[in-house]
């Protein structure tokens, strides 16, 4: 056991890491980002950045039919493409589970995990039994990841233990029957040595996967933020022997962006870490860009939009 | 009928009055040639032990707030003011002036201490800058002392020309070995009483007579040296002592003006410290 | 594909437009050298030779100071500050815009990799053209009176590590200022100068303001020795910076000298680890370590050292070296045979006094010079590997247990050009910023470098400072 679980435990551990230079976090990022990775490479980092998409909607305005389209669009993301692999997760509204989840099955999607966001999502501002409500109704209705949000009002109060004892709660709820995906939103968190704290205060309480943003709030995974959360899985393998995922997620819209997050992933935690097991891309717009990129690797020309599904 | 009571004529080093090592002297006299002291003839190895107690002074005297330095520079001036009467008499006779020049000078002398007190805590706000780099980074060029200096006083005035060699080296948080007038070198021994009871620390001033081209090569090779006024050489001894400052590349200056920031300037290095801004 | 292996990214060279051979630049034109004497400039990743390169003999130097004396008579010297002012922000354009070739052409001179050559040589050069145009009729708020004076004609001699950013460090304030200029680059890199001719040309700047003089070290001690040079300015190794010194030391010319270094980069308990780890392998292996500034003493507070070496042994397992031209090289070849030559014997040394190496394990290609990057542990001061420039990407490492002592063992040097600091305590940075004897302190990073902030050295990492405000002295009569 790393800590005990107490207050004054994680204090002691979470006030001991090592701090984080901004500066030097971002110059590092921005060097990665300049990495070029071409041909073979980006075919099969194109690939693999599909693979590593939780396809998401999370929209006041989500129907059944919005979702049972995400679905379809999740297994066979190129109609026309046999050999463009399935998405990693369709991420939904909990409300949204069941549907996904038959949808999903129906088409021969069973190995494609639902996700859902729940401990009132986005803004984790609720009672703890609202919070473990709304997960045991998402894991009964078929999901098998959990995508929850941290108490940043508590973290940034200085109420580590809630934080801690919230995540485990959930984490005892999903048992083996989710995975859990921890969001420290850090937009809110807003400094680089809370974003390691957080991350480290997540995986101490049981996370699978630690994870940037909800994506409603801007700056979400910011490369530098993605770089300080994979040390950090790095670093607590060495610890713990366990492999934590990441999971950026709001913002990253293009293929350049995505092959940026695989590069990061590359030289900071490792390849062992470049699979959808333990490292997904939260995202939306972000598929048709990797699906345009790989028709224009394989036909040698420019693609159109008119040319990817629109759900 | 009394008898005067005479000064013997020593050296300063360490904040004491050593004979030279070597036990030698050198006869003084008065403008009209009569006897006037033996001061010390310094040798190679006073001018060593000097280096050495310069060098143990700096840390404590580059590392005094400018404010400090000020004052004891300033504190310099006002126990002169003391003495002027004695300063001009040694001026008068030595050099052949007569006492209201010398006293003038002496009080040149005091004033250029006053000069130079004042700049103490203001080289830094001239001298340095903050420089807008391309990036998160604020980033601050400051001047910092340079270390141990040598000086060859200015030989046309015998304290006066110590002084403007000796000032500006002090106000930039230097240790000095100074090397006196030769022909006239009474006034520098003692200016050296005076700052043996002021506020300068030990150390920190060490003043040899004797000759200077004697010295002239063991203080430009010496390596624990960092920098040279060379203002009381010949061009010739100049061209010898920049030859052998090379070794360690001290830096090595002559100047006109007694009054003058360049002469602070000229040693003290420039540091540029980057440091990042984040959160 | 299991791992992300990164495909070859090769840049282009079909940029280029090479000539054969080349003359030496001197009134505007290139002219032959009077001698006719040629050497070969080769591209140091492959030994394949790039071009011949004139070798500038004394008829030739005599021919490029007095063409630099004229233009500085007869034309720069009566040109208004503010105009010429202007030339410079053209040349510091014209610069941006050829800024790819200008980078692939350091990059195949030189064997830097073409990341550092295109995100940092180029385009500081530039800026420092920028930087400098803006002096030019500003000079009378420099601090250096109400009207300072050129020199006048002024020899440069540069070196090979930086050969187009040490030619704009040069070159820049000499012409704002107003002086004339006869440059030399550094015999194993002279191609970038020669293209910088041709912007030179481009730019409309007046025939024989500046020269460019080819050639090895028998024609920098030409141009040293000439009695109608005003001054130098020197950039290179602190041996050869002495015997410059000595040269002048009985003449009117005044100098400048940027020498070798060893700095120190020190890391207390409390450091930015990771950001640190950074810190670390770009300030040794930046450049191949082919950098005076370069950060080759680590001084690793001793509680955090296990942490900090096992994290750096991780991070140099990932440095990619091979191919400069390939935009993810990280790590590119040494710069000579010659240089190679002395790494080797100096990293021989550092076994034979019982350091302890180690590398990653990485595949060096078969033709080119090359040096994989290298860590002693258990160096002490005493080692030659602690005291002595290697220049090359080999960084040994040393402990300290409080912080006094590691201001003690940095400063325990002849040399004080640059020095690191990391520490996430900002009055501890300061406090070790001035115990530092050396001129350039980064604090949480290291190897910046700016047009504006003042570059140079203590003791005997040289004489006088490149670059912002303080860099201007240099080259004005009366500067420090």
């Amino acid at each position: 056991m790393i800590i005990d679980g107490s207050e004054s435990s994680l204090r002691h551990f979470l006030g001991n890491l090592p701090a984080v230079d901004q500066v030097g976090a971002d110059s590092r990022a921005a060097m990665l980002a300049t990495r070029s990775i071409k041909t073979a490479s980006k075919k099969w980092a194109i690939d693999l950045a599909i693979s590593m998409v939780d396809l998401t909607t999370l929209e006041g305005a989500d129907t059944p039919g919005k979702v049972k389209a995400l679905c379809t669009k999740a297994v066979r993301p190129d109609p026309m493409d046999s050999s463009v692999p399935s998405v990693g997760a369709v991420c939904v509204y909990n409300d949204m589970v069941k549907i996904a989840r038959t949808q999903l099955d129906a088409i021969g999607g069973g190995a494609i995990h639902v996700a859902a966001v729940t401990t009132a999502f986005p803004s984790g501002r609720a009672s703890i039994e609202v919070k473990r409500q709304d997960t045991q109704d998402a894991i009964n209705n078929g999901a098998t990841e959990i995508d929850m949000v941290i108490d940043r009002g508590a973290f940034l109060s200085g109420n580590l233990g809630k934080v801690f004892d919230e995540i485990v709660l959930i984490k005892s709820l999903c048992g083996d029957r989710a995975h859990l995906k921890v969001i420290l939103e850090t937009g809110e968190l807003v400094t680089y040595d809370n974003v390691r704290k957080a991350s480290y205060l997540a995986m101490l309480a049981g996370a699978d996967f630690i994870k940037t943003s909800t994506g409603k709030i801007a700056p979400a995974a910011t490369a530098p933020v993605v770089l300080v959360m994979l040390e950090a899985v790095r670093d607590f393998y060495q610890l713990s022997g366990r492999r934590i995922g990441v999971k950026p997620a709001g913002g990253i819209r293009n293929t350049k962006d995505a092959i940026k997050q695989l590069v990061l992933v590359n030289e900071t935690a490792g390849p062992e870490w470049l699979k959808p097991s333990l490292f997904r891309i939260g995202a939306s717009a972000l598929l048709n860009d990797l699906l345009m990129q790989r028709m224009k690797m394989r036909e040698g020309f420019y693609s159109s939009p008119n040319y990817v599904t629109l759900d | 009928m009394r008898i005067d009571v005479k000064k013997t004529y020593k050296l300063y080093i360490g904040g004491a009055f050593p004979r030279s090592e070597s036990g030698r002297v050198y006869e003084i006299n008065d403008a009209e040639g009569n006897f006037l002291a033996n001061p010390s003839l310094a040798s190679r190895k006073d001018l060593r032990d000097s280096v050495v107690s310069a060098r143990n002074a700096f840390g404590g005297w580059s590392g005094a707030t400018e404010y400090n330095r000020g004052q004891v520079l300033y504190r310099v001036a006002e126990l002169m003011e003391g003495r002027t009467f004695q300063f001009a008499e040694e001026i008068a006779a030595l050099e052949g002036v007569n006492f209201k020049n010398a006293k003038s000078q002496v009080e040149a002398a005091i004033d250029c201490w006053v000069w130079y007190a004042g700049w103490c805590d203001k080289i830094a706000s001239v001298s340095g800058s903050t420089n807008s780099v391309s990036g998160p980074f604020y980033n601050f060029t400051v001047p910092e002392s340079l270390g141990v200096v040598g000086i060859f006083a200015g030989q046309q005035s015998a304290l006066l020309g110590l002084v403007a060699g000796l000032a500006p080296v002090l106000t930039g948080g230097n240790t000095a070995v100074v090397i006196a007038s030769e022909k006239y070198p009474l006034p520098a021994i003692t200016l050296s009483e005076v700052l043996a009871t002021s506020d300068v620390p030990a150390g920190v001033v060490n003043i040899l007579t004797g000759s200077s081209a004697e010295l002239a090569p063991w203080l430009g090779s010496h390596m624990d040296i960092d920098g040279i006024d060379l203002s009381g050489l010949s061009k010739k001894e100049e061209a010898e002592v920049r030859l052998a400052g090379v070794e360690n590349l001290k830096r090595i200056f002559r100047f006109n003006d007694s009054n003058s920031l360049a002469r602070v300037q000229a040693f003290m290095e420039n540091k540029t410290v980057w440091h990042p801004i984040g959160v | 594909m299991s791992n992300f292996e990164y495909a070859l990214a090769p840049e282009s060279t079909a940029i280029l437009n090479i000539a054969p051979q080349y003359g030496l630049f001197i009134g505007g034109k290139f002219v032959d050298s009077k001698s006719q004497q040629f050497f070969s400039t080769i591209n140091p990743a492959t030994e394949k030779v790039i071009s011949q390169i004139s070798l500038a003999t004394e008829a030739d130097v005599d021919f490029a100071v007095a063409s630099a004396r004229t233009a500085y008579n007869k034309v720069w010297s009566k040109l208004s500050a503010a105009e010429r002012g202007k030339y410079l922000f053209r040349i510091a354009r014209i610069l941006q815009e050829r800024a790819r070739e200008f980078a692939v052409l350091e990059t195949l001179d030189n064997g830097k990799p073409i990341r550092e050559s295109r995100d940092v040589d180029v385009p500081l050069s530039a800026a420092h053209f920028f930087y400098h145009a803006g002096w030019a009729d500003k000079l009378s708020h420099a601090g250096f009176g109400s009207d300072p004076k050129p020199h006048g004609v002024v020899a440069q001699i540069i070196p090979w590590n930086f050969p187009l950013l040490m030619l704009a460090w040069k070159v820049a304030p000499a012409l704002a200022t107003g002086n004339t200029v006869v440059l030399k680059p550094a015999e194993t890199t002279p191609m970038t100068a020669l293209l910088f001719a041709e912007v030179c040309q481009q730019a409309g700047l007046p025939d024989g303001v500046v020269n460019i003089v080819t050639g090895d070290g028998s024609t920098g001690a030409l141009l040293v020795n000439h009695p109608d040079v005003d001054k130098i300015a020197f950039t290179g190794s602190t041996s050869v910076g002495k015997a410059i010194a000595r040269a002048v030391s009985g003449t009117k010319k005044s100098l400048t000298l940027e020498l070798g270094g060893k700095a120190a980069n020190i890391v207390f308990d409390d450091a930015p680890i990771d950001e640190t780890v950074e810190g670390i392998v770009n300030g040794i292996f930046f450049n191949q370590g082919h950098v005076c500034c370069a950060g080759s003493r680590l001084l690793v507070q001793e509680n955090v050292s296990d942490q900090i070496l096992e994290k750096l042994k991780h991070r140099m397992s990932q440095i990619r070296v091979g191919d400069p031209m390939d935009k993810n090289t990280d790590l590119g070849a040494i710069n000579s045979s010659e240089q190679l030559a002395r790494i080797n014997e100096l990293a021989n040394s550092g076994d034979a006094e019982g350091a302890e190496r180690w590398s990653p394990a990485c595949e060096l290609p078969t033709t080119g010079f090359w040096y994989p990057p290298t860590i002693f542990t258990g160096v002490t001061q005493a080692h030659r590997i602690a005291r002595e420039e290697i220049f090359g990407p080999v960084l040994s490492v040393l402990t300290f247990r409080t912080p006094q002592e590691a201001i003690e063992k940095a400063n325990n040097t002849p040399y004080g050009l640059s020095a690191g600091v990391w520490s996430d305590k900002g009055s501890r940075i300061l406090w070790a910023s001035q115990r530092l004897r050396a001129g350039v302190i980064w604090a949480n990073t290291f190897n910046k470098f700016d047009p504006a902030s003042p570059f140079g050295g203590y003791k005997e990492s040289g004489w006088g400072r490149e670059g912002g405000r303080h860099g201007l002295a240099a080259y004005v009569k009366g500067g420090k």
